[in-house]
């Protein structure tokens, strides 16, 4: 039994041969099983991401004492966040730094961060150092005349403020 | 007891007696390595040492060829391996629980602190001698043709080395731990410093998805420390031991050591003795030579100039080995590994410093995270795998500092390397930088204009300047590595000794300000 292609159709000499049926049914098995690989690589790497972060809630309640001057920061413990009356009202600013996440710490002209040097004045703002964008103001709610509820977890957009 | 009986008890008495010498027969079948023939046995007979040629150049014994650091490398390697399984007879990875564990292995378990101790050191040597046995292939141009691939090998076990050390940094779960990886982990997210300024986080967030593998959560915590450990002790080794099975099976395969070509000729007579000489053998030849590509010790010329790998190269390695745990073990003793206090998630360390090969990273981070963590990075390593496919030169292959330009070139480059970053550091560190004099430039132009890409752009032209004047890509090699050099090396002493709290200069730590 012959395998010879009997072909009736004249192919000019320059024009490439066609591709035998087996070694295109070997280059298409090689190229799915390629090709199933792949997408089974980026299956597996669905199981190193996280779906459900196990961090506790960032909301919280706080109650500010009554004797906290103007423009004074409130550190509520165990919190990275700083609270400060104004006379608009309550605000709440994260001291986690923007630069590379270290907790900065409240100076005379607002906070400073100690790991890379990054200075922020008292609305968030970046004064000097490596830090890309200024600290996030927080979402912030009145429940008395001296409780808050503030949520870490949601910084709001940069440039807008919310008073409580 | 019949006389058949008793012959046969007889030689089951007499191999009994023998059969601790036959025992060590079958296992070393060529006897002892005292001739030529039995030499070259010992070597491709062994599983482990037929890694070898059973012949090696004179050229590639010689002190200044390699001064060992490749073997260094892999016995500082072997010392890590082993005190970090003896380590994890006692390790609990979960956060406090691992703190208390290493209290103990440093205060409780025998010999703990000890092997502790050597475990860091063998990481520091590690690091050191990793580091310098690129220095020495670089600079004697060994990396060229049929050794490019090694090369880039090499760049890997570098990469996954300096991941070895960082990740083992968080184990132990103490305060220098936990904020050099938070530092770390916005790293990793620093690519927001870019999509934030071009408003796409919201589509693209590769910075947020990089941290979120590496943390398995938000913040450090116990998910960090697992994946961490994970890392540590099987991902990590287990692509190092790969990587280095092909580093070192390529080094036979593609012909041995570089040398130049006229080697044999600077090697002395063939009468000459060589230090150290163990053997004063007839120079008979046994043709043993691998069928490999290239220049092999014996292809192309007699066995002349070479010597039998056992005992010249293997007592030489072997002593390599001896000094590299002499030395880990001499640390160890005096100087204990490093543990502060508990990780405390709200107070960071004041200065929070990395381990030391990152300082200089870290000086580059204070001006730009995502430049100094990850552009200028990797911009440094794309470079230096590329070396071996841009110089395609033959000048100075094997020899120090050969090439185009040579030691003049390397020294000026030195001058020029130190000068730059020098000044940059201390302008920036006198002036500050374009934050403090214009308060609202746009974040990319400080991602992008910092001292860190402003020195890595002084280099380049230094670099091309140099192409063109010697007329030899080698020679830009040459000056651009010169003065990367130059600069890793003055960026991490900044970091280790000149900055402190809130990373402000001080001209010495007795200075630092009292807590």
């Amino acid at each position: 039994m012959t395998t010879t292609p009997s072909s009736s159709v004249q192919r000019s000499r320059l024009e490439p041969e066609p591709m035998p049926r087996r070694d295109f049914l070997g280059l298409a098995a090689v190229w799915s099983a390629v090709t199933s690989l792949t997408f089974a690589f980026f299956g597996i790497m669905r199981l190193p991401k996280a779906a459900v972060l196990p961090s506790p809630s960032k909301r919280f309640k706080v109650t500010l004492p009554e004797s906290l001057p103007l423009n004074e920061p409130f550190l509520p413990v165990g919190r990275s966040v700083a609270l400060f009356k104004t006379p608009k009202g309550v605000y709440a600013v994260s001291v986690v730094c923007t630069h590379l996440g270290c907790i900065a710490k409240p100076s005379v002209t607002g906070f400073d961060c100690p790991c890379h040097g990054s200075r922020f004045a008292k609305d968030g703002s970046v004064l000097r150092g490596p830090a890309p964008k200024a600290l996030p103001r927080l979402d912030i709610k009145r429940l008395s005349a001296n409780d808050f509820l503030v949520d870490e977890g949601k910084p709001l957009a940069a440039g807008s403020e919310v008073y409580a | 007891m019949s006389p058949a009986a008793s012959t046969a008890m007889k030689r089951f008495a007499d191999n009994l007696l023998h059969a601790p010498k036959l025992f060590y027969e079958t296992v070393f079948r060529s006897g002892k390595p005292v001739s030529d023939r039995t030499r070259s046995s010992f070597v491709f007979g062994n599983v482990f040492l037929h890694l070898h040629t059973t012949r090696t150049h004179r050229w590639s014994l010689r002190w200044f060829t390699t001064y060992g650091l490749g073997i260094a490398a892999l016995s500082s390697f072997v010392l890590t391996l082993i005190t970090g399984v003896l380590l994890m007879f006692y390790y609990k990875p979960y956060p406090q629980v691992a703190y208390d564990s290493i209290k103990d292995i440093h205060f409780v378990v025998p010999t703990g602190r000890f092997i502790r101790n050597i475990h860091r050191w063998a990481a520091n040597v590690m690091v050191v001698v990793v580091i310098l046995h690129m220095v020495r292939v670089f600079y004697t141009a060994a990396y060229r043709k049929m050794r490019e691939f090694n090369w880039v090998i090499g760049m890997g076990l570098l990469a996954v080395t300096l991941g070895l050390s960082f990740t083992g940094y968080l184990l132990p779960w103490d305060q220098l731990a936990y904020w050099a990886i938070t530092i770390g982990a916005n790293i990793a997210q620093s690519p927001r410093e870019v999509t934030d300024a071009l408003n796409i986080t919201q589509y693209i967030d590769i910075g947020g998805l990089q941290k979120l593998i590496l943390l398995g959560s938000d913040s450090v915590g116990e998910e960090a420390l697992i994946r961490f450990f994970l890392l540590h002790v099987m991902i990590l080794p287990l692509a190092l031991i790969l990587l280095m099975a092909v580093h070192f099976w390529r080094i036979r395969k593609d012909g041995g050591l570089a040398k130049p070509a006229d080697a044999d000729a600077r090697v002395g007579t063939d009468n000459e003795p060589v230090y150290p000489v163990f053997t004063e053998e007839p120079k008979k030849t046994y043709s043993l030579a691998a069928v490999v590509p290239g220049r092999t010790p014996v292809v192309g010329s007699g066995p002349e100039k070479t010597l039998p790998s056992m005992p010249h190269l293997f007592y030489a390695e072997a002593g390599v080995f001896m000094l590299a745990i002499f030395l880990c073990a001499l640390l160890a003793i005096f100087v204990d590994a490093p543990l502060k206090e508990l990780a405390n998630p709200a107070v960071p360390e004041n200065p929070a410093k990395a381990p030391w090969y990152f300082l200089g990273l870290q000086e580059l981070v204070s001006q730009s995270a995502f430049m100094g963590g990850i552009g200028i990075p990797a911009i440094v390593l794309l470079g230096l795998g590329l070396i071996p496919y841009l110089d395609r030169e033959t000048e100075g292959t094997g020899e120090w500092f050969g090439g185009p330009g040579g030691r003049a070139l390397v020294l000026r480059s030195a001058i020029f390397g130190l000068a730059t970053v020098i000044g940059l550091e201390m302008f920036a560190i006198h002036y500050g930088w374009i934050r403090q004099w214009f308060p609202h430039v746009p974040q990319l132009v400080i991602t992008f204009v910092n001292p860190g890409t402003l020195l890595t752009l002084a280099y380049a032209l230094f670099s091309v300047w140099s192409v063109r004047k010697y007329d030899s890509t080698r020679a830009g090699a040459l000056a651009l590595f010169t003065c990367f050099l130059a600069g890793f090396v003055v960026l991490t002493i900044i970091g280790y000794h000149f900055r402190g709290p809130n990373w402000e200069f001080y001209w010495s730590p007795a200075q630092w300000p009292g807590h």
